[in-house]
């Protein structure tokens, strides 16, 4: 007996571009070649550019001393602290105004887009007029339009001196000036963790007893009152704990002083006015996505559902905006995340965000181009890969739900 | 039979319906008041547009177009509409409209860019209007080419020798197939033609040139500025990045682990990371990245970064053209014998470009928006001038006409596109049903 | 075929775009323009007109280099450049020189690796306060709210300056000299702090310039100069003597309508030397005979371009004080010719 020999292949170089089993890896093989190729000559000219410019490629200098002022922190900052200090000082700026922004510009953006959709004539013009200025006009043009509006519009804080001044305090407590909002802030004595333990507690209970009231709604159809129990339990255990340790919380109320209001909390202008201008921007672009989200639910959801009786708004809160959602949301979170790279211009309004502070002054006084940028860049891509690994997982959350 | 007494042979004429029930009382009732919370809304918009109208009406209406400074303005509308009037000082934009269109370039060659704007327009009708015959296609071909030599001015045989360089890839390929090397062919017409432009297009136009001069005269590109350059920057960002585009979303469409991988790696950056930074690169970086020496000016790099930057945004609409087109037409492709190239090249890009235009138009609206942010690193853009404007001492105060401006000039370019790319999709969408 | 026409064109453009090398003097002349990098606006000092012309006190500087190089004014190309953009425009050779006032300091020169080429202006930072607030001296703004200009060697200044003094302010950080103004005048900021020139300037254009004054204080020394890329000796040499050509010329009385007269009838041999009637210095680095002539032409010389664009009757209105020649007990100074 003799085993059947396969016939015999022979491997020839010319295999590598017309055998298509080798083809794609022989073009693989040449595209990775040539990325490498493409980065070391890149890499090669970076090192004889530097060295002939006399620079060396360290971050040494997010050690040395900023030298500058800036006037929106999170953390405590001086001019005595490190580049590397600014740039998380940025760093963080730019996470508030990008989560601010992305609030304000949901709820906008949610109520522009419903109100689009409007049976009264004038609102849903006004809504569609709105989403057509906002998205048509280059977002730097609103941050400098939201800049000059703030500065127009409001006081300065000499209007609120004198014996009859041209402003007012609002509530006595907070001052709405030219220069930006000063608030009450609060001051902790010993003993406030207590309160703001309590206070924590009864947030869970408040939400445990809804839920309670709702399954036994459900179970027994009885409806109890909610909202009295919910706001006892909110307020009462807080109240006793403040009076037991003896008022611990106060509030530090602004006061106008030579120049400025002095004490309490302040928000300046630019964080205003860019987070402002950022809302409103994406709010348009979000009110485009909930519109198309909610005639994407087909008009015989809300038939059925009036027919069950429900009113209007029921209706939307219970049929249409669950089932919107899905179309909603990925597109959402997408607009979050150009709001958050739109956050990047804050230096047009002199908003002290990561640009401004490690891409700006640190990079300017410190000439390492190469080194901020390159800090810069990651910054921003671990940011959004971050985003968008949040949407994918929401995506698969979403379509598991699907059936 | 029993007589009836009463039959009625006429009807009574219809009553009129209450007024409540007609003409424009109905049109409100319905409209704006068909329930409270309809009435407190309509309420707080007139509310909202009567303070809109109530604070911008005096500001108009009190404008000065002609005066030749701020201070000028003042007094202008201080001694028409007394003490205390505010106004606007359109004059400025009298003055200066000229510069937010067209820059800093030479007054007396205006005709050029308003020419090159008018052949756009030309060039674009046959993309985007599928009814005009295909032949002018080859007008949006050489509209590149024209609109070049037109804006940058020179000699006409660069472009056309640039040009010429496609015709060597094609001869090339046409040799090499014919030879039997079928299939490096096209690598090796793409490497005549990088060969003929690295190295023949010089010696080539200048010959041409010394016989025929054919030559307009040069303008540099420190003087493009205003609308101008924000439509040069978005329209080559977009032009060019088409190609890129179509490769970068093929790559991350393909089966080979490397290629995709790559392609995804750029498209990811560069979506990751704001068009500011990438600027910021154009400004201070490219130049270390390029050989020693090597230095062009800073309009070319920020058109090189812009696209790119469009490049990965255009990869992902495509991308969302190829996969929207049904998987009979790859099937049918491949069952016809195609090669990858081919069925590429003759069914599926068609479809999938004509597919992806809305989205193509609206990529084109957004970096028209964001070609703005070149006012950042000091290019004299729209938003730039307005900044060198207030710097000037005649002119210095003045802020919300020359921002107006601007943005009216945005808006009613951005929305006319947006409108159109809506009609677009439309006609697409039953197209397909 | 479109599209790979228009990745290619892409190329060509790169390509024809070119590459610069070599001594920069024989760039510029190889070029036939001058690459200028000015600020993108700052009256007085740098502005385009309505057509689309510049000019100012750092433009002239740039206009008497392209005279005595090129032998026309008119033959440069302006760069505008803002704060963060300038000195990379120079060090990466998109600029042959940047005249926007820049201040000289020890690590622009020595660590950026520049050349200052001299002193067109001296300045200080200073501080200006509306009337109303009655501050009659920069010790008094503890507290205050100032706006400053980024990217600056200002914003260091002022946090030192404050430091030092142990008072306390809330900076406003601003983009443009032109929106600073705007957020100074509406009350944004207590006290706007930049250049004294800046300040005077700005003023100048208020709609109420009496209801603003500049407080006593200059607490910086701000020497503005042009500067070039180090390197290249012979360049600086050019950019040095040229301005000092203009200096020398107001010393010596040349002014742009009576050069040429200057030139055949002085007996002064320096005035001679200078004018090219006697001797070669122009061929020491490169030029002709006529360069500083056609230098003073261009604009005037240092004190017919100081008056013409911010001195005393223009919207400016700057008084000479430090920027008098140095016999009328200012600093302006030109070493000799010879």
């Amino acid at each position: 007996m003799t085993s059947a020999e396969m016939p015999g292949e022979r491997f020839r170089l010319s295999m590598l571009i017309y055998d298509t089993r080798y083809r794609s890896l022989t073009i693989q093989v040449i595209a990775l070649i040539s990325f490498m190729l493409a980065a070391a000559w890149l890499v090669n000219n970076t090192v004889q550019n530097l060295a002939a410019l006399g620079k060396t490629f360290d971050f040494g200098f997010l050690g040395t001393r900023a030298g500058y002022d800036i006037n929106q922190t999170l953390i405590p900052y001086t001019n005595d602290s490190t580049h590397g200090r600014a740039a998380i000082v940025g760093i963080l700026n730019t996470f508030l105004v990008a989560i601010l922004g992305c609030l304000l510009a949901t709820i906008m953006g949610v109520l522009i887009g419903i109100l689009r959709l409007s049976p009264n004539w004038l609102v849903s013009k006004l809504a569609g007029t709105y989403v057509d200025v906002f998205r048509n006009v280059p977002v730097l043009l609103w941050i400098f339009a939201f800049f000059a509006i703030l500065t127009d519009m409001t006081p300065a804080p000499a209007a609120f001196r004198g014996d009859n001044p041209s402003a007012q305090m609002i509530f006595g407590a907070v001052a709405i000036t030219n220069r930006g909002f000063y608030i009450p802030w609060p001051v902790l004595a010993p003993g406030w963790q207590l309160v703001v333990g309590i206070f924590a507690l009864s947030v869970v209970a408040v939400v445990a007893f809804g839920r309670y009231a709702r399954a036994r709604q459900e179970a027994t159809g009885e409806i109890l009152p909610t909202f009295w129990i919910k706001a006892g339990l909110l307020v009462a255990p807080t109240l006793l704990a403040d009076l037991l340790a003896g008022h611990p919380i106060s509030f530090d109320f602004p006061e106008l002083q030579r120049f400025n209001f002095e004490g309490g909390g302040f928000i300046d202008k630019s964080l205003i006015a860019l987070w402002l201008a950022l809302s409103f921007y994406t709010a348009a672009y979000i009110a485009e996505n909930v519109r198309g989200g909610i005639q994407a639910v087909s008009r015989g959801q809300t038939e059925a559902a009036a027919a069950l009786g429900l009113r209007p708004n029921r209706i939307m809160n219970l049929v249409v905006l669950p089932q919107a959602m899905r179309v909603i949301i990925p597109p959402l979170i997408s607009q979050y995340l150009n709001l958050t790279k739109n956050s990047s211009l804050a230096i047009a309004v002199g908003y002290m965000d990561a640009r401004a502070t490690l891409g700006g002054i640190t990079m300017n006084q410190t000439g390492r181009e190469l080194e901020c940028m390159l800090l810069l860049m990651g910054f921003y891509l671990i940011l959004s890969l971050l985003i968008s690994s949040i949407m994918n997982w929401y995506d698969a959350r979403v379509s598991l739900k699907e059936r | 039979m029993a007589e009836v007494a009463f039959v009625r042979h006429e009807m009574e004429p219809p009553q009129a319906p209450p007024s409540g029930q007609v003409g424009p009382a109905r049109w409100l009732r319905e409209n704006l008041f068909s329930s409270w919370l309809n009435a407190l809304l309509t309420i707080a918009s007139v509310a909202l547009l009567w303070w809109l109208v109530s604070h911008m009406l005096p500001w108009f209406a009190h404008g000065v177009w002609n005066a030749g400074s701020l201070t000028e303005c003042r007094q202008i509308i201080q001694a028409t509409w007394g003490e205390g009037a505010s106004g606007a000082c359109f004059a400025v934009i009298r003055e200066r409209w000229q510069q937010f269109l067209f820059g800093f370039y030479p007054v007396h060659l205006y005709w050029r860019p308003t020419l090159t704007f008018f052949l756009l327009l030309a060039a674009l009708a046959p993309v985007l209007v599928s009814e005009l015959p295909r032949r002018l296609l080859w007008f949006s071909a050489a509209f590149p080419g024209l609109c070049y030599w037109l804006l940058w001015g020179g000699s006409l045989w660069v472009p056309i020798a640039i040009y010429a360089g496609f015709v060597v890839g094609h001869l090339a390929q046409r040799l090499l197939a014919a030879a039997g090397y079928g299939l490096v062919a096209p690598f090796a017409a793409a490497l005549a033609t990088v060969l003929w432009w690295l190295y023949l297009v010089g010696p080539v136009a200048d010959a041409f040139a010394s016989v025929v001069p054919l030559a307009l005269t040069p303008v540099a590109s420190k003087l493009f500025g205003g609308f101008m350059l924000s439509t040069v920057i978005g329209m080559t960002g977009i032009a060019f990045s088409l190609p890129l585009g179509v490769l970068l979303a093929l790559g991350r469409r393909s089966d080979m682990f490397i290629v995709k991988a790559l392609s995804i790696g750029f498209i990811e950056f560069i979506r990751g990371v704001p068009l500011i930074t990438l600027l910021l690169v154009a400004t201070f970086l490219l130049n270390v990245f390029l050989p020693p020496g090597t230095n062009f000016d800073i309009i070319l790099r920020v058109i090189i970064m812009v696209t790119l930057f469009a490049a990965a945004y255009m990869a992902e609409t495509i991308r969302g053209g190829l996969a929207a087109l049904p998987r009979g037409q790859y099937e049918a492709a491949d069952a016809l014998g195609l090669d990858y190239w081919k069925s590429m090249r003759l069914i599926i890009m068609p479809q999938a470009l004509k597919i992806s235009i809305p989205s193509i138009v609206g990529n084109f609206i957004s970096l028209f928006k964001d070609t703005t942010l070149v006012a950042i690193i000091g290019l004299l853009d729209p938003l730039g001038l307005v900044t060198s404007i207030r710097a000037d001492s005649n002119w210095n105060g003045i802020v919300w006409e020359l921002y107006g401006f601007v943005a009216l000039l945005f808006l009613l370019c951005c929305y006319g596109m947006s409108q159109y790319s809506r009609y677009l999709e439309r006609k697409l969408r039953t197209d397909r049903r | 075929m479109k599209q790979r026409f228009l990745f290619g064109s892409a190329i060509a453009l790169v390509l024809a775009a070119g590459a610069a090398s070599g001594a920069t003097l024989d760039d510029v002349k190889a070029r036939g323009t001058l690459k200028c990098g000015v600020n993108s606006g700052l009256a007085g000092f740098a502005a385009p007109d309505a057509a689309g012309k510049w000019e100012g006190f750092d433009i002239a500087v740039c206009r008497a280099l392209a005279a005595a190089v090129l032998g026309d004014a008119e033959k440069v190309e302006f760069t505008p450049t803002t704060t963060e953009t300038r000195f990379t425009a120079l060090a990466s050779g998109e600029v042959d020189v940047l005249s926007r006032n820049s201040t000289w300091t020890f690590s622009r020169d020595v660590d950026l690796k520049f050349t200052f080429a001299g002193v067109n202006y001296y300045d200080g930072q200073g501080f200006m306060v509306s009337k109303d607030l009655g501050v009659t001296s920069a010790k008094e703004l503890d507290g205050a709210t100032v706006c400053i200009q980024t990217g600056t060697t200002t914003e260091l200044n002022l946090a030192d300056w404050f430091k030092t003094n142990g008072i306390t302010y809330q900076p406003v950080p601003i983009a443009t000299n032109a929106e600073a103004n705007q957020q100074f005048q509406a009350g944004a900021c207590d006290a706007y702090t930049t250049d004294a020139s800046g300040l005077a300037a700005s003023r100048a254009t208020y709609e109420n310039p009496d209801n603003w004054i500049i407080l006593p204080e200059i607490i910086s020394k701000e020497p503005l100069g042009p500067l070039v890329r180090q390197g290249d000796d012979q360049w600086a040499d050019i950019v040095r003597w040229t301005l000092n050509a203009l200096i020398a010329a107001e010393d010596y009385g040349i002014t742009a309508a009576n050069a040429d007269e200057m030139a055949t009838t002085s007996e002064n041999p320096e005035i001679k030397r200078l004018l090219g009637t006697e001797g070669d210095l122009g061929a020491m680095f490169g030029l002709d005979k006529d360069w500083a002539k056609r230098a003073i032409q261009a604009r005037g010389n240092y004190g017919e371009i100081f008056a013409a664009n911010i001195g005393e009757g223009t919207p400016s209105n700057i008084a000479r004080g430090l920027n008098a020649q140095w016999t009328d007990g200012g600093l302006i100074f030109s070493p000799p010719f010879r």
